[in-house]
């Protein structure tokens, strides 16, 4: 129990992790869908300390490990012209394109520029109204509203310099998309937090429903993660499936109304192809006509550019829970953070970048391969 | 990326008619967007992502998620240089790359 000493409140740990062992009666599969979630279970060797019948399952929840390859083409090749200065997060830098990723573009002399913010590359816009400012727009219902905010910005104050490169996706779909599959396993969601922070739980009542699955809106910290796993199996063992919300402190059912409104303004929905899983019906968002004057890939016509992905990076699988990173021969081996095949490899998010991060310090106890898995 | 972090408000100001806040993240200090909270004061936390206040957090809350993202290493994921992650896993052959931006040590 090595770990559990690591909590923040050890005592109250054990007391989640007791009543779980208490009412388990029988295996249930459950899904983390946040990316945050996985890290948070793999570090703290959650999986570990669960009975054994309950298994965690990783989902599509990382924003960067589900971007598309063709949109990583986009970036690369916009922030490789000329008279451009291409904006992202930090964790876009080393996600492999067809070749490179944007902290080459850099070496190549590409002037790609890190913000904290995409207010910070609206800034940058306004400070260069002689070049061309790119924000790469990507990321889930959290992500959204801010980008939609810039854009908005943008319009009000005339700032025509600035565009997005767009690639939203919505949680609901890919909850849905993983219901339908006919390999599918899981029988309860931890929904993402976050998320949920921004549009509340009224879409999930339906899901939970129509596939009779306890979604549980969970936070991401260590005892989050427990209590969520914990009001899920107690539904799953009740034979109940029912939408709850274990993380009020930062959860409000209605979510943020000014930023669900100013997504409705700014986007609309739109098919969405994710990273290693394909086209996923309505499950994103592009800029809508009133602002299309600000979306990236028709201002430099790279919406041709059409990826098809490597055959050797099993991300789609791992991204449905259809596959534990270290099940993947790549991994560890042909795959690694610093030869990533796979966004999954090197996002701050992904699930084999978690294996690959804390796995690798049980090194000194067992090999990689023999590492038990939940 | 997707995570929020909690940080509390320390003065608040109207710019180019946007509410914008200086939010304190356990040391670390940003400007931020209240454009989606416009009720939230200065003394009061919330939980921020990518320089936008999303939803308001009570203070016990607050601390206690700042003090386990700064013992998890995750402000420095958050706040700390890209560039030089980035180098660091990308190898040797990227290490000596030119100086960071400015942009980037912000």
């Amino acid at each position: 129990m090595k770990y559990l000493d690591e909590f923040q409140d050890p005592d109250l740990a054990r007391r989640l992790l007791d009543d779980i062992h208490s009412v388990v009666t029988r295996p249930w599969a459950l899904m983390e869908v946040c990316g945050g979630q996985t890290h948070t279970i793999i570090r703290h060797g959650i999986d570990q300390l669960l009975p054994d019948q309950v298994e965690l399952i990783h989902g599509p929840g990382c924003p960067v490990c589900v971007t598309p390859l063709e949109v990583i083409d986009k970036a690369l090749e916009i922030a490789s012209r000329p008279g451009v200065i291409f904006c992202s997060f930090g964790d876009m830098l080393r996600v492999p394109g067809t070749g490179r990723d944007l902290f080459q573009v850099r070496g190549e002399g590409g002037d790609v520029r890190v913000v904290y913010s995409p207010l910070d590359a609206l800034h940058i816009a306004q400070q260069n109204p002689d070049r061309e400012v790119v924000f790469f727009g990507i990321g889930f219902e959290t992500t959204a509203p801010p980008n939609a905010m810039t854009v908005y910005q943008a319009r009000k104050l005339g700032i025509r310099n600035f565009s997005l490169l767009v690639s939203h996706v919505r949680v609901p779909p890919a909850i849905e998309a993983i219901m339908q599959s006919p390999n599918c396993r899981v029988q309860g969601f931890l929904a993402a937090g976050h998320v949920c922070s921004v549009m509340g739980i009224g879409e999930y009542p339906e899901l939970a429903d129509r596939y009779r699955v306890p979604i549980v809106v969970t936070g991401f910290e260590p005892l989050d993660i427990l209590e969520g796993v914990r009001r899920t199996v107690l539904q799953l063992e009740r034979g109940e499936h029912t939408v709850d919300n274990a993380y009020p402190r930062a959860v409000r059912p209605e979510g943020n109304p000014a930023a669900q409104a100013m997504l409705a303004d700014v986007f609309e929905g739109t098919d969405r192809a994710w990273r290693g899983i394909g086209v996923i019906p309505d499950s994103g968002w592009r800029l809508s006509s009133r602002y299309r004057d600000f979306d990236a890939e028709h201002r430099f016509s790279v919406a041709g550019i059409d990826t098809r992905e490597p055959a050797e990076c099993r991300s789609g699988e791992v991204l449905q829970g259809l596959l534990k990173p270290n099940e993947c021969a790549a991994f560890g081996t042909t795959c690694t953070p610093r030869n990533p095949l796979g966004a999954t490899m090197v996002s701050s998010e992904g699930a084999c970048a978690a294996y690959y991060l804390y796995r690798r310090l049980d090194i000194t106890t067992a090999p990689l391969e023999a590492s038990p898995v939940a | 990326m997707c995570l929020a972090v909690p940080g509390r408000v320390t003065e608040i100001e109207d710019r180019d008619g946007t509410r914008m806040a200086t939010v304190d993240f356990g040391g670390v200090v940003k400007e931020v967007c209240l454009e989606y909270l416009p009720d939230l004061q200065v003394g009061e936390y919330a939980i921020v992502h990518v320089g936008f206040a999303l939803q308001k957090l009570d203070e016990e809350s607050a601390r206690q998620t700042l003090e386990l993202f700064e013992n998890l290493g995750m402000l420095q994921e958050e706040f700390g240089d890209p560039w030089e992650l980035a180098a660091e896993a990308s190898g040797p052959q990227w290490a000596d790359n030119e100086e960071v931006p400015q942009e980037a040590q912000q």
